[in-house]
């Protein structure tokens, strides 16, 4: 995947300027170094004086010292990943982590009336334009071809994922319970609905991270039944996206092999899909959770629940004072009725 | 309703909680009559699982009456009297279908918890922590349990509680022990830990036919429980005496031919290993204490097997692999797959073959929980097996 996907195209003037010095890779390496500096002097400073630092950003420094120095930690570790590895947009994305976190710090100390909410301001100002310089330093290290991840991998395209689950069904059933795509929201989490507009074209309907949600068409491009299912955004889709299923007669009487091939721009490239990792939607785990739900589905007969899992985020292993709705949808939309479907 | 609930490492109370409800269609609500404290409850009371969080409810033994059943249960009515096993299993899945039901394919929804400490994820599992699916646990006045369809045992009402509470895990733990040493005639088996699960495993070895059963443990209470009800032939206090040396005069110097670790990871000891265990525990260099895994190894006789019921969570250290490789020991392993044990199980105590009632020592209410952990821990007042009734 990493040569399929890193392939170098003879035609692009803009690829050979990038390749060239001077190009986009290296400004993001000069910036990539200016920002492990500035790392470094910024965590010797939170851990050496955090009490004066904190006054600085207008809170109270007795009280945060703790704070300041676990950040001042962090900045360093940052810093020294940013200057010494081969691959530094990781610690890149480090920095746009820690901004959030800083900028979710800060947020929080406008609520306490003992800091100062004119420093508070300017401070948060502050964060917020280094947060604009790492995202800009990191699009730039993607762009020069620095990060690569198997399995998820994030690109010039956006981001794929492949991921694969036997389940033991025949290939005819799981084809054809996949092809009734209105069964598509019963598994994948994010989508709230999709609407078959005719035998080629879809529409599809997804919850994004924040609250929003994301619309576009899709439609089949390519289909062999029992076999696989391929199809892509129509044209000025909001997220462009495209992907492959294939349905495999799996060894030993074992079942299907499902194996799902996604691609995928987020709403805002690399960074929607930083951000949305920043709140535990990471797309390769969101992906694999979908196909272990269509296994529960096809095996069981429905979303396979526990007293925790019914909540979004953590909750403690005991029932709930209500039953959240997306369970109980889960429970009332039985296997028995759907199989019309298969 | 009142149930057990973790509040931290060594604090577990009973609170007011919701009552569960039928989140699927194939969950029952079971109105729990009698649930019990296992050993390896102690390991999640002392904190040495991770992913436990403040508030679960705990406990994975239980039983009682069928309340409501979703609509896609057949096979249960409301009023009937069930033991629950304690691997949710789905009966669908590849490892359902092969008998394996403690790696059910379906019923962890934290699945990718597990797989991240331990590449694949096991099966669900009531009250056992968030890698297992953070299900809430059977020491409560009701439980949901989920493929009811599936896992529950239907028991006759000749049978009183105490006789067959202990089919929802330690007494097929302990069987599922004995037979993975595939008994022969003349076999001497030598079982590590006389708690509740290592009773099992000694009665089981007999019941499977081995020749002499060795029972290895600190507490003579427990020891004596083992010769006097569970049938060992020899028992060996490990603080009194040489295990290795008493083993190879037991045997003549061949080793046990099976050997049973019934310990797991929080074993003890007063080898200096201990001490070594014990210091990289507390510095989270290693998760789990290996001591009475590596005397069992070391142990066996030639070409042996080496079977491990004791819960291990997480990594071990010094690992004696050479000895394992070199003489050809096989070692098997696994949470108990309860559900293919329920039937026979059941037909041994009807046939009067086991009373599995003999390890009870305290009976309790379910509001005395956190009496019954703290006692059980420290081995107060000669304590097996704490039974908890609502």
């Amino acid at each position: 995947m990493t040569s399929a996907t890193h392939r170098y195209d003879p035609a692009s003037a803009e690829e050979r300027r990038r390749a060239g010095n001077g190009g986009h890779a290296d400004d993001g390496e000069r910036l990539t170094r200016a920002l492990g500096v500035f790392s470094i002097g910024l965590g010797l400073a939170q851990i050496l004086v955090p009490r004066n630092v904190a006054r600085a950003i207008g809170v109270d420094g007795d009280a945060n010292q703790k704070t300041v120095r676990a950040v001042g930690f962090r900045e360093i570790a940052t810093g020294v990943g940013l200057l010494t590895q081969q691959r530094p947009s990781r610690f890149v994305w480090g920095r746009v982590t820690g901004d959030a976190m800083d900028l979710a710090l800060l947020g929080r100390a406008f609520n306490s009336r003992r800091n100062d909410h004119g420093r508070l301001a300017a401070a948060t100002a502050a964060v917020a334009g280094v947060t604009i310089l790492d995202i800009v330093a990191s699009r730039r290290l993607i762009r020069s071809g620095d990060d690569v991840t198997i399995g998820t991998s994030t690109r010039r395209q956006g981001i794929r994922v492949r991921k694969a689950i036997t389940i033991k069904r025949t290939p005819e059933e799981v084809y054809r319970f996949w092809r009734h795509l209105e069964n598509l929201p019963r598994f994948m989490a994010h989508l709230e609905a999709v609407r078959v507009l005719d035998d080629r074209r879809s529409y599809w309907k997804a919850h994004a991270p924040l609250g929003l949600t994301v619309e576009w068409t899709a439609e089949i491009v390519e289909e062999r039944p029992n076999e696989l299912i391929s199809w892509r955004s129509v044209e000025d889709s909001q997220v462009p996206n495209s992907g492959t299923v294939r349905f495999v007669r799996a060894p030993g009487d074992r079942g299907t092999e499902v194996h799902l091939d996604i691609r995928y721009d987020p709403p805002a490239g690399a960074v929607g899909a930083a951000i949305a990792k920043l709140f535990g939607e990471e797309p390769s785990q969101q992906v694999d959770g979908d196909l272990r739900r269509l296994k529960q589905v096809l095996e069981t007969g429905e979303v396979v629940h526990s007293d925790s899992s019914i909540h979004r985020g953590p909750h403690p292993a005991r029932p709930p004072e209500e039953v959240p709705s997306q369970a109980a949808h889960g429970g009332s939309r039985s296997f028995a009725s759907q199989r019309g479907g298969f | 309703m009142r149930a057990t609930c973790w509040e931290g490492k060594r604090t577990v109370k009973v609170e007011t909680v919701p009552d569960p409800k039928i989140l699927n269609q194939r969950d029952a609500i079971v109105r729990i009559t009698s649930t019990a404290i296992c050993g390896s409850d102690l390991h999640l009371y002392n904190g040495f699982v991770p992913t436990m969080e403040r508030g679960d409810i705990l406990g994975h033994e239980f039983m009682g009456e069928v309340v409501e059943v979703g609509r896609a249960v057949k096979n249960l009515s409301v009023g009937d009297r069930v033991v629950v096993p304690f691997p949710i299993a789905c009966g669908n899945c590849t490892m359902c279908q092969r008998d394996l039901f403690s790696l059910c394919e379906n019923s962890n929804p934290n699945q990718w918890l597990a797989r991240k400490l331990w590449g694949h994820s096991p099966a669900g599992i009531y009250g056992y922590s968030h890698l297992t699916g953070g299900y809430a646990g059977g020491q409560a006045e009701y439980a949901r349990v989920p493929f009811a369809d599936v896992g529950p045992l239907k028991v006759p009402s000749g049978l009183a509680d105490e006789q067959v509470l202990f089919l929802s895990d330690i007494f097929p733990t302990g069987y599922m022990g004995a037979e993975m040493c595939d008994i022969k005639q003349g076999d001497i088996i030598a079982v590590w830990g006389a708690g509740p699960v290592g009773q099992f495993a000694i009665a089981s070895a007999k019941l499977l036919g081995a020749e002499r059963v060795v029972a290895i443990d600190r507490f003579p209470y427990r020891l004596r429980m083992a010769k006097e009800k569970a049938g060992a032939t020899d028992v060996i206090n490990y603080e009194e005496t040489s295990v290795s040396e008493a083993l190879m005069e037991l045997t003549a110097g061949r080793g046990p031919d099976s050997c049973i670790d019934a310990v797991g990871m929080e074993a003890h000891g007063h080898h200096p290993m201990y001490a070594y265990d014990r210091a990289k525990q507390a510095l989270m260099l290693e998760t789990d204490r290996l001591l009475a895994l590596r005397e069992a190894i070391h142990a066996c006789r030639n070409g042996g097997i080496v079977s491990v019921i004791g819960v291990y969570g997480g990594f071990i250290d010094k690992f004696p692999m050479g000895s394992v490789m070199n003489r050809s020991l096989t070692i098997r392993t696994g949470q108990c797959h309860v559900q293919r044990y329920l039937k026979p199980l059941l037909e041994r105590i009807e046939r009067g073959e086991i009373d599995p009632g003999f390890v009870i020592t305290h009976r309790l209410k379910l509001e005395d929980a956190p009496r019954g952990y703290d006692m059980f821990l420290h081995k107060e007042d000669g304590c097996e097996k704490v039974v908890l009734s609502t």
